[in-house]
C-alpha cells in the first residue's frame, strides 16, 4: 500500500476486496481510502483515538469506546474488512459476528453475564440503577431460556437476533 | 429512578432536531432478550459518522479538478502558470506595496498630528483603512459584487456574516469600516491587529480561555451602545468554514438587544477556493495563494436587518438568522458548533441518547 502518496493502485484495490470478500465494490473502497486518510491527519498508517474523537457524531456514541478497542490500530485493509459488516453485501452471519465480538470483548469466544451488563451499562449510563440493570437483565434472560450464569456463544447469538433480520447497514457515499 | 432533565438547555439547541439518524423505531410490547441483545442502531449510527459525517464535511477543501491533464492541455496550463507566477503576482505585489505606502504616509501623520481633534481623525482613518482593504482586495484581482443597501453607522445594530476566511473581513472593510471582534493572531497580523485595526475599533477575545465570554460579551454591549463607534461585525460561526456548510451561530451577538443586520458571502470556486483552511496552511501562505490565482470572485448580499421577535430565545434568533444568510448563500445548515474543531463535545449529548435509551428498556418492562 501506498505508504506517503493517497494513491491505490489496482492492484491494492483487489487486494482490499479480496481481504474484505467482496462485500465492498472497488469504487467504495477507493471512497472508503478518501475517507480514511482524510481522518488519518498525521499519515500514520491508522487511525488514532484522538482523530476518531474529532468526529463529534462519533464521540456521542455510547458505544464509541468499545468500537474504538476494536478499530484502534487498524491499517487501511484492517479497516475496510472491520466495516464490511455494514455493507449492503454482508451476510446475516457476518453481522451478528460483528454484535457478538462487539460483546465478548476479551475474544474467548463466549459472552457471560458481566459482558451483557457491560454493554448495558454503555447504553443507559447513569440513568438506571446497577441493581436494576442486573434486575432487568436477569429477568429477560430467563425468559428467554437462559439462565443468569448462562455463557453465550455465537449460536446463541444466531437463534435470537437471526429471526427477525438485522436493519445495519451504512451507505459509502460515492462520488 | 434518577431522572435527570435535559430536556430544556439554554445554551445549546436540540441537535436531535437537525440529525437525520434514523428514528430508532420504538418497537412495541414487552422486552425481550432480542431488544436487549441488538444494539445495532447504536453501531449503525456509530460506524455511519466514522464512514462520513456532516461536521468534517464542512471543513473539506475541496482542491479543484486539475484540467491539465491533456497533450495541448498541459502547455496551456504551463502558460497560465507562467502568467500568474511571472507576470500578475509581481504587479500585484507592486500594487500593495504603493498601497501600504500610500497608507502608511497618510496614517501615520494623521494618528499623530490630529490626536487632539478625535473625530476628524476618526474620519480619517476610516477611510484610510478602507483604502488600505481596497488596495489588499485589488492584489488578488478581487471581484466583488456587493448587493443591496450599504450598511450605515447607527447605534444599536450589530452585523453578522458567515465566516470562510480572514479575507471577508478585508472584503467587507473596503465598503464600510466595521469594527470587528476577533481572535488574537500571533505574527505579523497580530501587528496590524494592535496597531492598525485598533483605530477602526475591535475588540479581542480568546478561545482557550473560559472567563472570556463574559468580558467580552460586556465590550460587545459597550461598543454597540457608543453612539460614534464603527458599526460592529461579528463572525457567528467563530471558525472559518469551507464554504459549503454553515456550522452554528454563537448567540453572543444575538443577545445584545440590538438589530442584526445579516450579510451573505458567496466565493465563486472556479477561480480560487478561498477556504481558509487554518488546519492546513498559515494565513501567509493563503494569502499568497490567492496572490497566485486568477481571481477572487465572490459575492456580498447585505440582508434585510432582523430583530428578535418577542417569545424568541437568543438562540432561536440566532438560528433564524442562520437560515436567512444560509438561503441566501446557498449553502448547507449542520448543527455542530465551529469549536468542535479544537474541543470534544460534552457529554450531555451522549447522555440524552443514555437517557432516552433507559427510559425505553424501563417502559417497556413494565408493558405485559
Amino acid at each position: 500500500m501506498g505508504n506517503t502518496s493517497s494513491m491505490l493502485t489496482q492492484y491494492d484495490i483487489e487486494e482490499v476486496q479480496e481481504h474484505c470478500n467482496n462485500t465492498f465494490s472497488q469504487q467504495e473502497i477507493v471512497s472508503l481510502y478518501q475517507r480514511f486518510c482524510q481522518l488519518d491527519r498525521n499519515s500514520g498508517g491508522f487511525i488514532s483515538a484522538d482523530e476518531f474523537l474529532s468526529v463529534p457524531e462519533f464521540a456521542v456514541n455510547p458505544l464509541s469506546q468499545r468500537l474504538f478497542r476494536m478499530i484502534d490500530g487498524l491499517n487501511f485493509k484492517e479497516f475496510v474488512a472491520f466495516l464490511s459488516a455494514f455493507s449492503s453485501r454482508a451476510t446475516l452471519q457476518h453481522k451478528v459476528e460483528f454484535i457478538f465480538k462487539v460483546y465478548d470483548s476479551d475474544g474467548n469466544g463466549k459472552v457471560a453475564f458481566s459482558d451483557l451488563l457491560d454493554v448495558l451499562r454503555d447504553l443507559t449510563g447513569q440513568f438506571i440503577s446497577e441493581q436494576q440493570r442486573e434486575l432487568v437483565l436477569t429477568q429477560v434472560l430467563e425468559e428467554g431460556g437462559y439462565k443468569k450464569d448462562s455463557l453465550l456463544v455465537l449460536s446463541d447469538f444466531m437463534k435470537i437476533l437471526g429471526n427477525n433480520g438485522l436493519k445495519m447497514e451504512v451507505e459509502v457515499p460515492v462520488d | 429512578m434518577s431522572k435527570l432533565n435535559l430536556e430544556f438547555d439554554p445554551d445549546h439547541p436540540n441537535i436531535e432536531d437537525y440529525l437525520h439518524t434514523d428514528s430508532i423505531q420504538e418497537p412495541l410490547g414487552k422486552l425481550r432478550l432480542h431488544d436487549l441483545l441488538d444494539i445495532s442502531p447504536t453501531l449503525t449510527e456509530a460506524v455511519g459518522a466514522i464512514v462520513d459525517d456532516s461536521f468534517t464535511r464542512c471543513f473539506k477543501s475541496n482542491p479543484p479538478e486539475p484540467w491539465n491533464w491533456n497533450v495541448y492541455l498541459f502547455p496551456l496550463w504551463c502558460l497560465g502558470v507562467v502568467v500568474r507566477y511571472g507576470i500578475l503576482f509581481p504587479v500585484r505585489v507592486l500594487i500593495l506595496t504603493i498601497g501600504w505606502i500610500i497608507f502608511l504616509s497618510c496614517y501615520i501623520p494623521v494618528h499623530v498630528l490630529l490626536k487632539g481633534h478625535d473625530k476628524i481623525r476618526k474620519k480619517l482613518e476610516r477611510a484610510l483603512v478602507e483604502l488600505i482593504c481596497s488596495f489588499f482586495v485589488a492584489s488578488w484581482t478581487g471581484v466583488v459584487k456587493y448587493h443591496g443597501p450599504r450598511p450605515c453607522a447607527r447605534p444599536k445594530q450589530v452585523f453578522v456574516a458567515n465566516h470562510t476566511s480572514m479575507i471577508d473581513f478585508i472584503i467587507l472593510e473596503q465598503m464600510t469600516a466595521f469594527a470587528v471582534i476577533m481572535q488574537k493572531h500571533p505574527g505579523w497580523v497580530g501587528l496590524l491587529q494592535s496597531t492598525i485595526l485598533e483605530s477602526v475599533g475591535c475588540i479581542w477575545f480568546n478561545r482557550s480561555e473560559a472567563k472570556d465570554r463574559e468580558i467580552v460579551a460586556r465590550k460587545l454591549r459597550e461598543h454597540v451602545e457608543g453612539a460614534d463607534n464603527n458599526p460592529l461585525l461579528i463572525f457567528p460561526e467563530g471558525t472559518c468554514v469551507n464554504n459549503h456548510y454553515s456550522v452554528m451561530f454563537k448567540k453572543g451577538a444575538f443577545e445584545l438587544g440590538s438589530t442584526v443586520c445579516p450579510i451573505a458571502i458567496k466565493y465563486n470556486k472556479i477561480f480560487v477556493d478561498a477556504f481558509w483552511n487554518s488546519r492546513k496552511q498559515s494565513f501567509t501562505t493563503h494569502l499568497l495563494q490567492l496572490m497566485t490565482s486568477w481571481a477572487v470572485v465572490c459575492d456580498v448580499w447585505y440582508l434585510e436587518p432582523q430583530n428578535m421577535r418577542p417569545g424568541e430565545t437568543a438562540i432561536e434568533f440566532a438560528e433564524r438568522v442562520r437560515g436567512i444568510i444560509s438561503v441566501r448563500a446557498g449553502i448547507k445548515k449542520v448543527p455542530w458548533d465551529g469549536y468542535l474543531k479544537y474541543s470534544r463535545p460534552s457529554p450531555k449529548h451522549r447522555e440524552r441518547k443514555q437517557q432516552s435509551f433507559a427510559d425505553s428498556v424501563l417502559r417497556r418492562l413494565e408493558d405485559k
